[in-house]
């Protein structure tokens, strides 16, 4: 058989328009990336004898996938012999002649460049490549039609995905755009999600993301927080079901995907840090089915389980990153709270304003059941950077620090009926500490230039007995 | 024309299951404590009522209240108990 010549044109492009006569005449076969009117319009308009095939769905544009058109294909079979994208006149007869075939292009200019092919479009690109993943597999998550008639964002509300806030609505399109952000298979498991266990698959995971608000680059810090959540010793199934406000807080390491280290790092404003967070958090919801108040028992809750994404600052920051290479930390805590000295010059002085408010997590006389976070401000971490202070010197000073007599501890000293049991209390005077060791205390530096402050975040229960901070590396997810 | 998105759950429906016939009395039930504070307190009240009405009692506990029972906690009351009272406290 010999090789076809097959001609893909589109209704707006004034270059197929002239060669499409002479393509016409010859009888090669034509084939339009336009709607039927579109294109029954134009070979009326160019007194063609034969009116274009439609390229349906784009499925031989998608298979040639042509920069531009008219793209001049010859195709011996499914074997590509040559093509010719725009107008090259001597190329194009010499291209229609292995095909036997004679074009006349008297009167046409020697070159021009042809028309972006409508496959170029970038919304029908999308469109596109989405199919594409359908058809390899890389998709496979249920496709749920919206009605015409449907807000599509009500309709989202409705069928409970959300977390009260509007969410993307998460297109295949955009799930596809989204999954460029790793290289992962989008079915390879990041984790299995509690308290229904479901599996979160890079693709499911990055669903979430779209609808979070995450931008592809945000993907690998999503990841690895999904699968850092997903250990056994985060114990994701507890904090999700507990009546304590704790929900999962995200600290990245050294990553580069634009997470706010600075000012208002644990507020609003910055896309990565409002987004990486929720994505997690709705992923506990979708994936794991963790809903509040049906799942999710919290007793109050906290505005950060809505999500809360924030980094190490590096600048000026006096200590070493703890990890060798972009990292996720992850925590299950309750809300921050502000420690404000605005006097302390020397590392002792500002230690011992710190340690009241690392004591005083959950309750002050509950003890070594809790973790803690300290965020550092800036301008308390100058104080310890400048008297060379190690992170490793503060945490053991906080330790010790946090260290209090058993006899004002004991249930109803104070009045107050919380604490130790007094048979436990041998010795009044025997100091008790507040947290199991000093590495319970987790140390970050981040905030704004200006202001004396740091943040104190209490855990969950903490340790073997609740949850322990785990870290994911982010190049796994990459 | 609709708008295409894709499921963002885990896509699982819930496994029904009948209820399971009514034990007892006499039954053994397990009286599970999930190791909250005073969690002790009402199983103990628990237990005695139980007991007034003929009933066999296995105490048993989880390791810790924020982790899922492990598999041979629940194994071992699947085995011995007619029905289970897991107890939460507060």
């Amino acid at each position: 058989m010999a090789p076809e010549l097959v001609a893909l044109v589109k209704h707006d492009c004034p270059v197929c328009d002239s060669v499409l006569p002479a393509l016409d005449a010859a009888g090669v076969r034509v084939v339009s990336q336009s709607t039927p009117e579109e294109t029954q319009a134009q070979a009326q308009r160019l007194g063609l004898a034969h009116v274009p095939e439609i390229d349906t769905d784009l499925a031989l544009s998608e298979q040639l996938d042509p920069d531009a058109v008219p793209a001049v294909v010859l195709l011996d079979g499914e074997r590509e012999e040559g093509r010719v994208e725009g107008l090259q006149r001597a190329r194009l007869i010499e291209l229609a002649a292995q095909a036997g075939a004679t074009l006349d292009l008297d009167g046409l200019p020697e070159m021009r460049p042809g028309c972006a092919s409508l496959t170029r479009d970038p919304e029908v690109a999308a469109r596109l490549a989405a199919r594409a993943a359908r058809r390899d597999g890389r998709l496979r998550a249920r496709e749920v039609v919206i009605g015409e008639l449907e807000d599509v964002h009500e309709a989202l509300f409705a069928r409970g995905v959300t977390d009260g806030l509007p969410v993307v609505p998460p297109t295949p399109e955009r799930v596809v755009r989204m999954l460029e952000g790793t290289s992962r298979d989008p079915q390879d498991l990041v984790g299995i999600v509690p308290p229904y266990d479901g599996r979160a698959t890079v693709e499911k995971v990055a669903i979430n993301a779209v609808m979070a608000g995450c931008a592809a680059e945000h993907l690998p810090v999503v990841l690895a927080a999904v699968n850092a959540a997903c250990k056994p010793e985060f114990a994701w199934h507890g904090l999700i079901a507990t009546t304590h406000p704790a929900g999962p807080v995200v600290i990245a390491f050294d990553t580069d995907v634009g997470i706010n280290t600075a000012g208002n790092v644990l507020g609003q404003g910055t896309r990565a840090n409002s987004t990486i967070g929720r994505a997690l958090q709705l992923v506990g919801r979708n994936v794991g089915g963790g809903r509040p108040q049906v799942e999710d028992r919290a007793a109050h809750g906290q505005p950060g389980k809505v999500g809360l994404c924030f980094a190490e600052r590096s600048e000026g920051n006096p200590w070493p990153s703890p990890y060798d290479a972009p990292t996720v930390l992850l925590m299950a805590l309750e809300a921050p709270r502000i420690v404000v000295d605005q006097l302390a010059r020397e590392p002792e002085g500002l230690a011992a304003s710190l340690a009241p408010a690392l004591e005083s997590v959950a309750h002050p006389r509950q003890r070594l059941a809790w973790d803690a976070l300290l965020v550092v401000g800036p301008e308390h971490a100058r104080v310890f950077g400048e008297a060379g202070w190690s992170r490793e010197q503060l945490r053991q000073r906080l330790f010790e620090l946090t260290t209090s007599p058993a006899g004002d501890l004991v249930r109803g000293a104070g009045g107050s009926p919380e604490g130790i049991e007094r048979k436990w209390v041998s010795d009044p005077d025997m100091p008790v500490a507040k947290f199991a060791s000093p590495d319970r205390i987790q140390i970050v530096h981040a905030g704004g230039d200006a202001g004396l402050f740091s943040m104190v975040f209490g855990s969950w229960a903490a340790g073997e007995i609740g949850s322990a901070p785990v870290t994911e590396e982010v190049s796994t997810w990459a | 024309m609709g708008v295409t998105i894709l499921d963002p759950t885990r896509e699982a429906q819930a496994a029904t299951r009948p209820l399971a016939e009514r034990a007892g009395p006499p039954a053994t039930i397990a009286l599970l404590d999930i190791r909250k504070p005073r969690g002790d307190v009402f199983l103990d009240e628990l237990e005695v009522l139980l007991r007034e009405r003929g009933h066999e009692v296995e105490r048993t506990a989880k390791p810790t209240f924020t982790k899922v029972a492990p598999p041979d906690v629940r194994k071992e009351i699947a085995e011995r108990c007619d029905a289970v009272i897991e107890a939460l406290a507060d």
